[in-house]
C-alpha cells in the first residue's frame, strides 16, 4: 500500500533533521581534521616550512590509499573500527563516524592544493621578518587561502550530502534512508523525486553561501 | 659586525650534491656597505641566506656581533631574524591581501609591540620611504618601485642592525632602481646600518663601498668600490 503524505512529511521532516546534523558534524569535525591534515601535508614538503621527507610520505601515502576507497565500501570496511570507537555500526551517530574520516582526508587534499597555489615568496618574507613557523601557518597560509579555501569547503559540502545519502543504505538515517526505504523500495517514486528536490536545495543554498562568503573574502 | 670562518653550505639536490659556498672566510664591519656580485648559482643568495640566519652552514662559523649563528636552533634564529635582520627581496613578497600599513606592521608583530605601538612605528617607516599618503593602499594599487619601498620599510619597522637585500632592483626599471638606491644610500647613512646587496647590477654594485665578487662558492674582494664611508660624496 502506498503511505500518504500525513504519515509521510514527518518523516520526511525527521530525515531533513538527521541529514543535516550527520552534514554538520561532518563539515565542522572532518573539515578542521582535514584543515590540520592539509596543512601538514603542504608543509612537510620539501623545502616547506616543517619539511620532512618521511613525514610527506607517510602522509601522502595514508591520503592516497584512503581517498580512492569508494564511500559504500569504506563504510562497511571499517565496520569493525566504527564498532570500536561508536559501539555500534548502525544509526546516524554510527554514519558520522566514517563520513568525518573519509571527509578529513578528502578535505587534506582540497587545502594542500589551494596552499600551494601561494606565493612561496610571502612565505619566504615571513620567514624573514622573524615569525615563527606557527605564527606564518596561522598568520599567512590560513588567511592568504581563505577565498579559495571557503570555496573548497562548498565543493566538498556537496560531497558529504552525497556520503549522508550512502550511508542512508547501511541503516545510516537521514534523506537517502528515506529516499531508500519510501521511495525505491515502496515504488513511490513520487518520494525519490522529492527528496531529491530537498537534496538540491540544500547544495543550492549551501554554494549560494559559500559563494557569498568567499566573494567577500577576495574582496577584502 | 660579521665574523664568517671557512662557511661551507652543502646541498642536495636530486641524489646530486652541489657546494653552494665552499670554505667563505669574511669580515663585514659594523656601518658597511657591501655589494656581492657573481654569476647565477654561485653562492650569492646561499650567502645572504647564512648571514640573515635563514639557514645554517654545513660547517664552519658565522659570528654576528659575536653570537654564533650556527649553532643556533630554528627557535633562536627566528629570534635573531626578528630583532637584529632586515630582508628585502627581488619580487617584493608583500601580503597581497593587506594594505601598505598592515603590510609594514606585520614586520612588527614577531617583536611582541602592542597594536598601537606597531601602527604608530609602521605609519613612521612609510613616511621614512616617502609612503606616507599610500599607507592605505593595496600592494596591486602601488607601482613596482612603491611596493619595494613598502618591502623596504617592512625591513626596518623594527630598526634592525642589518640589512640584507637580494636583488632589491631586479624587477624595476632604471629611473625606479636609481631611486631605491638613492634611499637605501639615505637610510644607510641616517641610520647607521650594516647593508648587504646581492645583486647582478653593475652600477648597483659600484654605489656600495666595498664589492665582493662569489663564483663557485668562493668570495674575492673587489677593488674599485666607493672607499671608505668617510669618503662617501665621490664615486672614485
Amino acid at each position: 500500500m502506498t503511505l500518504g503524505w500525513d504519515v509521510l512529511l514527518p518523516i520526511l521532516w525527521e530525515s531533513l533533521g538527521e541529514t543535516l546534523y550527520m552534514v554538520s558534524v561532518t563539515l565542522l569535525v572532518g573539515g578542521f581534521a582535514g584543515l590540520l591534515l592539509g596543512l601538514a601535508l603542504y608543509t612537510t614538503r620539501k623545502g616547506n616550512l616543517f619539511a620532512s621527507g618521511p613525514g610527506f610520505t607517510v602522509l601522502n601515502v595514508l591520503v592516497n590509499i584512503v581517498r580512492p576507497i569508494p564511500f559504500i565500501i569504506f563504510i562497511t570496511a571499517i565496520g569493525p573500527l566504527t564498532l570500536a570507537v561508536v559501539g555500534t555500526t548502525i544509526g546516524t551517530q554510527a554514519a558520522i563516524f566514517p563520513m568525518t574520516l573519509m571527509a578529513t582526508f578528502a578535505t587534506s587534499r582540497i587545502v594542500e592544493q589551494n596552499l600551494v597555489a601561494l606565493d612561496p615568496g610571502v612565505i619566504e618574507a615571513a620567514r624573514a621578518m622573524g615569525a615563527s613557523r606557527l605564527r606564518i601557518v596561522a598568520t599567512v597560509l590560513v588567511p592568504e587561502a581563505l577565498g579559495p579555501l571557503i570555496l573548497g569547503y562548498t565543493f566538498l559540502f556537496v560531497g558529504i550530502v552525497d556520503m549522508s545519502a550512502m550511508v542512508g543504505a547501511i541503516g545510516g538515517g537521514g534523506l537517502g534512508d528515506f529516499a531508500i526505504v519510501y521511495g525505491y523500495q515502496r515504488f513511490n517514486w513520487q518520494v525519490t523525486f522529492i527528496t531529491v528536490v530537498v537534496i538540491v536545495v540544500i547544495v543550492q543554498l549551501a554554494q549560494w553561501l559559500g559563494n557569498t562568503l568567499a566573494r567577500r573574502v577576495l574582496r577584502r | 659586525m660579521y665574523e664568517l670562518r671557512d662557511v661551507m653550505k652543502r646541498y642536495t639536490q636530486k641524489n646530486r650534491i652541489v657546494d653552494a659556498l665552499r670554505g667563505v672566510n669574511l669580515t663585514i664591519g659594523e656601518g658597511e656597505l657591501v655589494a656581492i656580485q657573481g654569476p647565477t648559482g654561485g653562492g650569492k643568495s646561499t650567502l645572504l641566506q647564512l648571514l640573515g640566519a635563514m639557514d645554517r652552514p654545513t660547517s664552519g662559523s658565522i659570528a654576528l656581533d659575536g653570537l654564533e649563528l650556527a649553532g643556533l636552533s630554528e627557535s633562536a634564529r627566528t629570534d635573531v631574524r626578528a630583532r637584529t635582520v632586515g630582508f628585502v627581496f627581488q619580487g617584493f613578497n608583500l601580503i597581497p591581501t593587506l594594505t601598505a600599513q598592515q603590510n609594514v606592521e606585520t614586520g612588527l608583530v614577531p617583536l611582541g609591540l602592542g597594536a598601537a605601538e606597531r601602527a604608530e612605528r609602521a605609519a613612521q617607516a612609510l613616511a621614512d620611504v616617502g609612503l606616507a599618503e599610500r599607507a592605505a593602499h593595496m600592494p596591486d594599487e602601488l607601482s613596482g618601485g612603491q611596493q619595494q619601498r613598502v618591502a623596504i620599510a617592512r625591513a626596518l619597522a623594527k630598526r634592525p642592525r642589518v640589512l640584507l637585500a637580494d636583488e632589491p632592483t631586479g624587477n624595476l626599471d632604471e629611473r625606479t632602481r636609481d631611486e631605491i638606491m638613492a634611499m637605501i644610500e639615505r637610510l644607510w647613512q641616517d641610520q647607521g646600518l650594516t647593508i648587504v646587496i646581492v645583486t647582478h647590477d653593475s652600477w648597483v654594485a659600484r654605489r656600495a663601498q666595498r664589492q665582493l665578487w662569489i663564483s663557485d662558492g668562493v668570495v674575492t674582494e673587489k677593488t674599485g668600490g666607493r672607499g671608505p664611508k668617510a669618503s662617501t660624496a665621490t664615486v672614485r
